[in-house]
């Protein structure tokens, strides 16, 4: 009896040992690099899964592979009210998806021809690289980090955001300077807390902050009363006012303490598909410049505006030089309308009300700033 | 079994093998058990070196030099200039403020408690026994997050506009959603001439104490010595209060200027319903330790002094509770240790305790492995602190056992 459960002791314990030391080791094709002959991996398992079409190899052919396919796979948020939503209808919707409808629209001059996959904060820059979509429009920071390490590209900005402020209307409060002595609710662990503190002390305001570790018990404390205002990024604000008993109640501050500019992004080389999507959030920045909108495209078509032309594929070959129908952003405006119509649609006073601010038109005094369309 | 039986095994088998020999097998087991547990230990550090040099970074603890460069706003003052080990000095000390608060107040709860439920009256067993069986079998983070959203964020605002909405009570001390702001004396210049006073007062009881404790020894009558004390210690600071010039403790009241109310002490929401949830739960633990300490103690000693003719309170200040107490101590040195732990709940409702704070410093350095190690230290050394003072007590009690 004891002799044999001390042989079973040590059998667990010899085994234990040799995978203990096997571990590190266990991992013999990690990036399976040599994906044509894939069944040359010594391990009894082939790599997981090769992609069919890998991501690096389709260099500028990812647009090849969109037009073949008929529909562009667009990763998007499910959960952020205004940007990315999954509407009790089953519809995805706000202002990064109707992106996603843009390019179709360029693309194939069908806003529908979309597939959205949502996806959490986690997983949305894996699902790019590794080809699972073609662009990911879902409120994602250009930073160095990600653009370098990632294997990314961000292809324009459509969304300034920043750490904001939001308050109750009847505190009166219009700038940071008036908030004196205020308790700030603040999720902790992000740089929103560090931002705050910057800010506060390079003003010299005496303020209170009280941390929270999570985003719904911040918003909670605020909504109680229990802080004079709440700090984060403004998308992000919006979206929890839009679920507080009365949204009305409460204003974000037309104050920006950090920078947080988000954009739709692409893989590595895919450098054509790139292109498409700068060129189409641009080419809906430079209609609302131009002042061409949904409604009027079709009169604009008889523009004698230059610019206006180039833009709307009545003279030159902007499209065909992108790959595309030359005329795509007429079909862009038909679906969706130009930036300034986007941005009324879900962020405008009828949508999250978040001020304009850094994404006015550059004539505006804004960051909107589209580049030249020759 | 004779002893011939055996002496034909031994015959039959010849000498048996050093491997099937127990002692042998013995120390083989534990020496194999001791490589393997510092194989494991090995690689798990092996592993985490690898993962540092993957990295470029050193096991170190230069970071909490740094500057911290967040704010926080609970228990000692701390700005953002202020190094990481500040930061967790400040997270160790409201720690400590909970623990100290919630296992005093915690222990006269459960006494209570614990009493009333053995109570003959109806109404006070009945009120005592819902009240533990309620709190025992929920969730403490629900009640916090209860206490904390639906009780104490719900109370008035400090102002609604220019007026002042909080509950103002005589002092004047204010309660509202903003916390509990209330007079607090600060001591004044004169302070450094009076503390000696205090210092003769207790001197004075201690004296007392002793003189009057070998007194009872020697007549058996009883005397009152709380009495004494209480004496001792009003009458020698009260003189000294007259003699020193100026008053020594000035009372700093609390006024609502602009956005929050200043001067005087402001307890926060968050501490008040850490403190009062962790306070009611491990109450509830309390009282059943407690009931269970006085069930402990034989029927017979309470007939017996009832037969003597001692009052109730008598019989269970005199006659139970010093007997129910060696029972009671080593399961409430647990409870007191669950409620230090449990304080780090903390963090769901905004309070900043050691691991709320230590929460923010890793994800604010990315040192990981560091905080949590520092984590742990600060809990261990706290643990163990009170279990060696309650078993210190422990022991002094035990030994009344004749």
């Amino acid at each position: 009896m004891e002799r044999k459960y001390f042989l079973g002791l040590v059998t667990v314990l010899v085994v234990a040992a040799l995978l203990a030391a096997c571990g590190p080791k266990a991992t013999p094709c990690p990036e399976c690099p040599p994906c044509p002959e894939a069944g040359e991996c010594p391990t009894p398992e082939p790599c997981p899964k090769c992609p069919e079409v890998p991501a690096a190899a389709a260099a500028g052919e990812r647009l090849d592979i969109i037009k073949e396919r008929g529909k562009i796979i667009c990763g998007v948020n499910a959960e952020l009210p205004g940007f990315g939503y999954l509407n009790p209808q089953g519809e995805f919707e706000g202002f990064d998806v109707d992106f996603c409808k843009a390019l179709a629209a360029a693309v194939f001059g069908d806003p529908n021809a979309v597939e959205y996959r949502p996806l959490t904060a986690a997983e949305r820059l894996p699902a790019l690289q590794t080809g699972e979509i073609d662009v990911l429009i879902r409120n994602t920071t250009w930073t160095l980090t990600r653009d370098a390490e990632n294997d990314l590209n961000w292809a324009a900005v459509n969304f300034y955001d920043g750490q904001g402020m939001m308050v109750r209307k009847d505190s009166g409060f219009k700038t940071l300077e008036d908030m004196e002595g205020a308790t700030i609710c603040v999720t902790t662990g992000t740089t929103t807390e560090m931002n705050l503190a910057d800010t506060f002390r390079a003003l010299g305001i005496d303020y209170t902050p009280l941390l929270f570790e999570k985003t719904q018990d911040t918003s909670a404390a605020y909504e109680e009363g229990r802080c004079d205002g709440q700090t984060s990024d403004k998308s992000q604000l919006a979206a929890l006012r839009s679920a507080m008993a009365n949204p009305e109640d409460h204003v974000i501050l037309d104050v920006t303490m950090s920078k947080e500019p988000l954009g739709p992004l692409t893989a590595h080389g895919a450098d054509e598909w790139n292109d498409v999507v700068r060129w189409v959030v641009w080419g809906m920045i430079q209609a609302e410049e131009s002042g061409v909108t949904s409604e009027n495209v079709d009169e604009m078509l008889k523009s004698e505006d230059p610019t206006i032309q180039r833009l709307l594929g009545v003279s030159g070959e902007m499209g065909t030089s992108l790959g595309i129908p030359d005329d795509f952003m007429v079909q862009v405006l038909k679906a969706v309308g130009n930036y300034g119509e986007v941005y009324e649609r879900w962020l405008g006073p009828d949508g999250l009300d978040i001020p304009r601010g850094p994404n006015e038109l550059w004539t505006n005094g804004g960051l909107m700033y589209p580049m030249a369309f020759r | 079994m004779t002893p011939s039986s055996s002496t034909y095994a031994v015959e039959r088998h010849g000498a048996v093998p050093f491997w099937r020999d127990i002692r042998v097998i013995r120390v083989i087991a534990q020496i194999v058990f001791v490589i393997v547990v510092l194989a494991i230990g090995a690689w798990l550090l092996d592993n985490y070196r690898n993962w540092l040099a993957e990295r470029n970074l050193t096991f170190s603890f230069r970071f909490l030099r740094l500057e911290a460069s967040f704010d926080l706003a609970e228990g000692i003052p701390f700005k953002p200039t202020d190094s990481y080990a500040r930061a967790f000095l400040v997270g160790v000390v409201n720690t400590l403020r909970v623990a100290s608060v919630g296992i005093v107040l915690a222990t006269l709860l459960g006494l209570v408690a614990g009493v009333a439920r053995l109570s003959r009256n109806w109404l006070v067993s009945h009120i005592a026994s819902v009240y533990i069986e309620l709190i025992r079998n929920t969730p403490l983070l629900v009640q916090l997050f209860f206490l904390y959203f639906a009780v104490i964020l719900k109370l008035p605002k400090l102002k609604t506009g220019d007026e002042i909405t909080a509950i103002t009570l005589p002092g004047p001390t204010y309660l509202s959603n903003r916390g509990l702001a209330m007079p607090w004396p600060r001591p004044s210049e004169s302070f450094g001439a009076w503390w000696p006073f205090i210092l003769a007062a207790l001197v004075v009881a201690l004296v007392l104490w002793i003189l009057r404790a070998r007194g009872v020894q020697r007549t058996g009558r009883p005397s009152f010595n709380f009495l004494w004390i209480v004496v001792a210690f009003l009458v020698i600071p009260a003189v000294g209060w007259l003699i020193v010039p100026g008053s020594p403790l000035v009372l700093d009241v609390p006024v609502i200027k602009g956005l929050k109310a200043r001067g005087g002490t402001i307890l926060s929401p968050e501490f008040v319903a850490l403190t009062l949830g962790l306070v009611v739960y491990t109450g509830a633990f309390i009282a059943e330790v407690v009931r269970a300490g006085i069930l402990a103690v034989p029927k017979g000693q309470t007939e017996a002094a009832r037969a003597q003719g001692f009052t109730e309170m008598q019989i269970l200040r005199l006659i139970v509770l010093p007997q129910a107490l060696r029972v009671i101590i080593p399961p409430l040195i647990s409870q007191y240790l669950n409620l230090t732990k449990n304080s780090s709940l903390a963090i769901g409702i905004g309070f900043l305790d050691l691991y709320a704070v230590s929460n923010t410093m890793l994800n604010q350095s990315g040192r990981v492995v560091e905080v949590f190690l520092m984590i742990m230290a600060a809990y261990l050394s706290m643990s163990l602190s009170i279990s060696l003072i309650m078993n210190i007590v422990n022991r002094r009690i035990q030994i009344v056992e004749r």
